[in-house]
């Protein structure tokens, strides 16, 4: 059987690819390493994993040989984890922000840092498997998209493929604080429960990756909010002469229909019109929508997901099956729970 | 199948349907209601509308 390992376990995007490994059906958990919990017991930092696995952490480095590695390290420390497993043949998936970005020089001037390995940036295939499905398929090196990232891609390519937005798109994001890590200190519940805290009010790092993905500058606030998980972004933009909400719904309906986790919600009534991300904790699935004017006016691009499944580890084992020519639903089926 | 008057998406007709008969538009979930028989007309059916605050 497939094995799979993760560098990084115990964050909490390291926690969800354990709990997601351990329950593929056709992939085996082999190990996850931590500099910080070496030693210690998995379902000690992750305790919805307990009476799944006993195995412990170990020390970086000190991983068994497996066929796809997974890297979880935090951004900036990622490249020095990637160059070390590089020789071992695995298929490495990388979660960090490390290697998202084609150019050292946005790299830098995003992430405060020079890039130390920038050689290693055009050998990796972003990991987004909506809009490159084909090259991950025979991908050795993949990167993954960042959660609030993903969801505005997701949200705004169907209207800038095919012509209908103009201009430059404002992405409104609002996140759940395990985006943060499991390590923020400022994550404490005093700090975060009720908090509307706009904490990048311009120029977020995943503002880079979104133009990078769109080919068009975008402008992008990030406010971080009271909930644990979640992401959901509105993105507003300009719509071409002539279009409404009629073609913007034709875009979505095209774009989407054979997408197995990008539903499109946009309903003229109900609780539920426009997505949220209340009711994807733990599910894959992107949800996205618009509200249209009539001709000649904007748009407005909503999408939600969880920022640790789609947004990161669920998107991540995603690609995985598909490099693995696997069903790319594997492991991947939770459908989310309502009421949560 | 149907077409959705709001949204264009492809709505599955009742098997026996009868005049006033409610459907609802799995896309966008607008309700239908069948005004005719031969052919089958649906149009968006009157609604309340739900209080969303102030």
């Amino acid at each position: 059987m497939t094995t799979a390992c993760v560098a990084g376990g115990a964050g909490y995007i390291g926690g969800e690819l354990i709990r997601l490994l351990l329950g593929h059906p056709r992939v085996e958990f082999a190990g996850a390493s931590s500099a910080t919990l070496a030693g210690r017991r998995i379902d000690g930092a992750h305790p919805n994993l307990r009476g799944l696995t006993d195995a412990s952490f170990t020390e970086p480095g000190r991983l068994p040989r497996c066929d796809v590695l997974f890297t979880a390290a935090p951004h900036t420390r990622a490249m020095a984890a990637v160059r070390e497993h590089l020789d071992t043949g695995a298929v490495v998936i990388d979660l960090s922000g490390d290697f998202r970005l084609r150019d050292p020089g946005e790299y830098e001037r995003y992430y405060g840092v020079p890039h130390t390995e920038p050689e290693l940036l055009d050998g990796f295939v972003s990991g987004l498997p909506e809009l490159h499905r084909a090259e991950i398929a025979t991908a050795d090196r993949i990167s993954v998209p960042g959660c609030m990232a993903t969801a505005a891609i997701l949200a705004l390519h169907p209207l800038v493929r095919s012509g209908l937005a103009v201009g430059e798109p404002r992405v409104d994001a609002r996140t759940g604080s395990s985006g943060s890590g499991a390590s923020a200190a400022h994550n404490t519940h005093a700090e975060r429960s009720g908090a509307l805290r706009v904490y990048a009010p311009l120029g977020h790092r995943h503002e880079a990756e979104i133009r990078q993905a769109l080919g068009r500058p975008v402008r992008m606030t990030v406010t971080g909010i009271g909930a644990v998980r979640g992401v959901q972004v509105l993105c507003w933009t300009r719509l071409a002469p002539g279009a409404g909400p009629r073609e913007v719904r034709a875009a979505y309906r095209t774009r989407y229909a054979a997408e197995p986790f990008v539903r499109v919600v946009a309903a003229r009534r109900g609780p539920h019109r426009l997505p949220d991300p209340k009711i994807l904790a733990g599910a894959n699935f992107c949800d996205v929508g618009f509200a249209a004017d009539e001709a000649g006016g904007e748009v407005l691009a909503v999408a939600a997901l969880d920022n640790l499944v789609k947004g990161g580890a669920g998107n991540a084992v995603q690609c995985m099956n598909l490099r693995l020519g696997l069903p790319e639903r594997s492991g991947l089926e939770f459908s989310g729970l309502h009421p949560v | 199948m149907i077409t959705c008057p709001e949204c264009e998406g492809r709505v599955a007709a009742p098997e026996e349907p009868r005049v006033h008969e409610i459907v609802e538009c799995a896309e966008c979930r607008s309700e239908l209601e069948v005004v005719g028989l031969d052919p089958l007309l649906v149009a968006l059916a009157p609604e309340v509308e739900e209080d969303w605050g102030e």
